[in-house]
């Protein structure tokens, strides 16, 4: 008996592929999560934490989970800002970890803005 | 929660010889025990990967998503990257690869030159795997290449495949390797066997090195397809007992390999029957031409023999045996999965595909390279290796090593491939790039490759054991001054008689980093001779270390460097050299500035 047959071998590649998603170049959405100071007080590491065992439950790997810093708006922390692939970013201000669940279903999954807790449509331009 | 946790981040942190000798393994243990105080560690992952080839900038770790590219991190630092960017998403500039000519930090490892400018097929997975894992292998289209073989191919089909592809030997010899396989199928004494060569024995080189620690697989599956091409159930993998890193991930691949079934008995339910076997060498340079090499696995001293036979007929216990080198393997995955014909599309008419070269020496970016054949010196050296440290001049790069030769500046515009290169008087040898500076000397040099070949010379044949010595110590007249006209003609015909007479590749090859730097360095040869000096002051016995008054501007780099006291100086005049302490190490004209020390 074989130990694994080339069914096997395309079906580790897959499973293996979905764990080393992180590191490839391509992502249907990717969510940041702002942490600066301010937003880690307000609640981000919580938010993350939703975001990160929603991700591994649902065994989702087109989707990236990212953090950058403070974004300016300390009062409206936490805030995250979710892109889909071919449309503006949206900003989410004020979260909590309800609300953050909402947004990931509705518009990360099913690609809806949820407008009640959106700031913004885009994202503010560079100084060149 | 579930079971597999999503880790939202990977730090590639590289463990290659290179970056653990310069303390990536102590940084990883800081990184680790940062994150678990910040409880990230079910968050960030760290992996450790092969040598991801930058060694010059080590310990490296690149961050994903993204492709963050931190270089020169120390354990001190990982409070700020876990803080700093794991936690907070900003970057770590002082971490960040520094552009030498623009001063400009370069955040992602695509865009610093060193990386965009190469093209891998071998090394298309450093840095991205872990080291030790087949599924990551296997996710990179890993056991792909040996499935499509197994399952659709013929062993005839594979070998015309291999054909198509145009790939040479790349240990050096450059011997097409699909015309190799089919001339070893052919006999139909059984068992056959097949051997990767991992005896990488030139100074300076380590391209085999960082293969087999980094993608040892890519090995492993390389040797099961040419054990199907040729008809061999067993390979055996001779690497040098100086790669203990090598051989313990070599050893866990296999075992990784064997628990999956894909060595062993019906392989992938095919009938096909592949296992591989390690065999340490004791370090001996000659035991990596293939007849000594197989003698040596055989338990024999490692000499080599009279060919014909040739060992596709009569190798490895008077079977027929098939070797190839380590980089030649690791391109069969992707030839297999990605047809002859795309191979045979990449680099010259006569050299397919791309080479693997380490690049050492006088360097700025020393480490591991991968670029299509054809690539010229030029691009290498300064676009890839980013030029020569201080401001100095290129003077030659001595390419093959102790079996190559230099190749001068003036002349590197050069393509490299195995043709052209063997035009100029060097050869493509396994891969190794020594470059040179103004502050080398071309006979010192050629001294010191030949010392190398009368040490490794296995003494079979007279040309190689005496004729070398005899060179080998005319080389050291002509260094210690006691140099005679007529002396360069005579390691011209010398060294053309070992080249034409020796026994095997390595005495055949011995004389050229004579020959060659003869022939592009015959003046400094010269100097040594007539005038008893030393051009670029090297040699002790035939220089005097002087400082030029008009030059010195007296800050005294040259006193506080100076480790037996010789230099005297006071502030505010300029210093001199006490010629009985002076012990001709030159440290004093690395220290100066000005180029007052001559």
């Amino acid at each position: 008996m074989p130990k694994i047959s080339i069914e096997d071998l395309k079906k580790i590649k897959e499973q293996q592929l979905n764990k080393m998603s992180v590191r490839a170049g391509h992502h249907r959405a990717k969510i940041t999560v702002h942490m600066g100071t301010c937003g880690i007080a307000a609640g981000a590491r919580d938010i993350m934490t939703l975001f990160r065992d929603k991700i591994a439950e649902k065994d989702i790997s087109d989707i990236i989970l990212t953090n950058s810093g403070c974004a300016g708006l300390c009062a409206k922390e936490p805030m995250i800002t979710v892109e889909l692939e071919g449309s503006a970013p949206v900003k989410y201000v004020t979260l909590d970890k309800a609300k953050a669940e909402r947004v990931f279903d509705e518009h990360v999954m099913g690609g809806k803005v949820v407008e009640d807790y959106a700031l913004a449509i885009g994202s503010e331009t560079m100084a060149t | 929660m579930c079971a597999s946790p999503y880790y939202r981040m990977q730090l590639m942190m590289c463990a290659g010889t290179g970056c653990i000798a310069s303390g990536s393994l102590d940084v990883k243990a800081a990184l680790e025990k940062e994150l678990e105080k910040r409880n990230l560690q079910d968050e960030v992952q760290i992996i450790m990967t092969g040598c991801n080839g930058f060694c010059a900038m080590g310990p490296l770790v690149v961050v994903y998503p993204d492709g963050i590219f931190y270089n020169q991190v120390k354990p001190e630092h990982a409070p700020l990257i876990v803080e700093e960017h794991v936690l907070k998403g900003r970057l770590v500039e002082k971490l960040l690869f520094k552009e030498e000519a623009t001063k400009s930090r370069v955040p992602l490892m695509k865009d610093i030159d060193f990386f965009g400018l190469q093209r891998l097929i071998v090394l298309r997975n450093r840095g991205l795997i872990d080291a030790e894992s087949i599924d990551e292998y296997i996710a990179r289209d890993g056991y792909a290449g040996l499935a499509k073989c197994l399952n659709e191919m013929t062993p005839e089909q594979v070998i015309e495949e291999v054909k198509k592809s145009g790939l040479r030997g790349r240990g050096g010899g450059g011997f097409p390797t699909g015309l190799k396989w089919e001339e070893c199928r052919r006999y139909d004494s059984f068992p056959k066997y097949t051997i990767c060569n991992g005896d990488e024995g030139d100074p300076g080189a380590f391209m085999d090195r960082s293969v087999m620690e980094g993608d040892p697989h890519s090995v492993l599956e390389g040797m099961a397809i040419s054990g199907y091409a040729i008809g061999a159930e067993q390979g055996y993998i001779y690497v040098r007992a100086e790669y203990p890193l090598a051989i313990q991930r070599l050893e866990k691949a296999i075992a990784d390999a064997r628990d999956y079934g894909l060595l062993g008995k019906n392989i992938l339910d095919s009938g096909f029957n592949f296992d591989i076997g390690i065999a340490p060498g004791a370090g001996a340079f000659v035991c990596g031409e293939s007849t000594a090499l197989m003698y040596s696995i055989e338990g024999k001293r490692g000499m080599p023999r009279i060919k014909p036979p040739r060992s596709a007929e009569a190798g490895l216990w008077n079977q027929p045996t098939n070797l190839n080198n380590v980089e030649t393997f690791a391109n069969l995955n992707p030839i297999m999965l990605n047809g002859g014909d795309w191979f045979a599309s990449i680099g010259t008419e006569g050299s397919k595909g791309t080479k693997v070269f380490a690049l050492t020496g006088a360097i700025n970016n020393v480490g591991l390279v991968e670029v299509p054949m054809g690539t010229s010196l030029k691009t290498l050296i300064f676009d890839i290796g980013g030029g020569i440290p201080k401001k100095r001049k290129f003077k030659a790069a001595q390419i093959g090593g102790p079996s190559g030769g230099c190749i001068p500046n003036g002349m590197e515009e050069v393509e490299i491939d195995y043709e052209s290169l063997q035009g100029v008087g060097a050869m493509m040898g396994s891969g190794g790039v020594v470059v040179m500076d103004d502050m080398t000397c071309m006979v010192d040099t050629a001294k010191f490759f030949t010392n190398f070949s009368v040490d490794e010379s296995c003494g079979k044949c007279t040309p190689c054991r005496e004729g070398l010595k005899t060179m080998f110590d005319k080389l050291t007249d002509i260094c210690e001054g006691r140099g005679q006209e007529g002396d360069v003609e005579f390691l011209i015909e010398l060294g053309n008689h070992v080249n034409d007479t020796s026994h095997c590749g390595l005495g055949k090859s011995a004389a050229n980093p004579v020959l060659s730097t003869i022939r592009y360095f015959r003046n400094e040869y010269d100097a040594h001779i007539r005038d008893k000096h030393c051009p670029a002051l090297v040699c002790p016995d035939l220089i005097d270390f002087v400082v030029l008054e008009d030059k010195c501007k007296m800050c005294g780099a040259c006193f506080k460097g100076c480790p037996s006291n010789a230099i005297v100086w006071e502030k505010k005049k300029v210093a001199w050299i006490d010629r009985e302490k002076c012990t001709k190490c030159r440290t004093c004209i690395q220290n100066c500035k000005f180029a007052a020390i001559r």
